[in-house]
């Protein structure tokens, strides 16, 4: 016998975090959908002058709402999932690595959902 | 040492000189952390603007500032320096542009990009606030 491993283990690939390649998977797929995303916010944030009712105006068109949240949503997967690598790399002790981890993706999954309900208020006019 | 010095030497960080693509691999690092603020920025733009004009007021005042203009300066560097090392590794993942040559080309490639995106998006910017 070779290794320890069951051939079912082999078979599913998922490795000791259980999780196969998902990390490096999602980090791709939230890469690829930020691409069109980035370009679009970085050129229309510029082109619009700063008062708040030109923001506000932008921000209730449901199409630009929509995008918006789209890229909330994949901008902090995308910055949970690289922080993770980063902290993993850098912090050695296991006890402080896995509570900055914890820490990392609570504030990521928090200012989700904050951005997520402001550009919501704004559309929704209330 | 004579018979090792045609050998290539592990890079010890304190005596080696990084290449470019491997400064701009640390670079990467650095600014998606930095981006992660940037994101939280945006979360605290759009939150105090649907709070109020006052509160968004105050934010805006904040970021008006010389230290918040080289901070947002910063961050659209950091944002397109990021988009462009990651569409870099996007290429390399598929298994695309790995031999030397190319590594420095895209790497050179990605800074000038993001060079002219950054001034293109400053240039817009600050023609739409004058």
């Amino acid at each position: 016998m070779d290794s320890l491993s069951t051939p079912l283990s082999k078979v599913k690939g998922l490795g000791s975090a259980k999780e196969g390649t998902t990390h490096f998977w999602h980090q791709r797929l939230t890469a690829l959908i930020l691409i069109p995303l980035v370009l679009w916010f970085g050129f229309s944030i510029a082109s619009m002058p700063v008062e708040h009712a030109t923001l506000t105006g932008w921000v209730q068109q449901p199409a630009v709402a929509i995008a918006l949240i789209l890229l909330i949503l994949s901008t902090f997967y995308h910055a949970q999932l690289g922080l993770q690598i980063v902290i993993e790399d850098y912090v050695s002790t296991h006890s402080t690595r896995t509570a900055s981890i914890i820490l990392s993706n609570f504030l990521c999954l928090l200012f989700a959902i904050i951005g997520v309900v402001a550009v919501l208020k704004i559309s929704l006019g209330s | 040492m004579t018979p090792h010095s045609k050998q290539p030497l592990s890079p010890h960080l304190q005596i080696y000189r990084l290449p470019l693509s491997a400064i701009l691999s640390i670079t990467h690092r650095a600014t998606g952390v930095i981006l992660a603020l940037g994101a939280m920025m945006l979360v605290l733009i759009l939150s105090t603007a649907a709070n109020s004009p006052e509160t968004y007021a105050t934010t805006h005042q904040q970021l008006d500032t010389w230290y918040g203009q080289i901070f947002l300066l910063g961050l659209t560097f950091s944002l397109y320096l990021h988009f462009c090392n990651g569409i870099r590794h996007l290429f390399w993942d598929v298994g695309l542009g790995f031999d030397l040559d190319t590594v420095d080309k895209s790497a050179k490639l990605a800074i000038f990009v993001s060079i002219v995106f950054t001034v293109a998006t400053w240039w817009v910017a600050t023609r739409m606030a004058g």
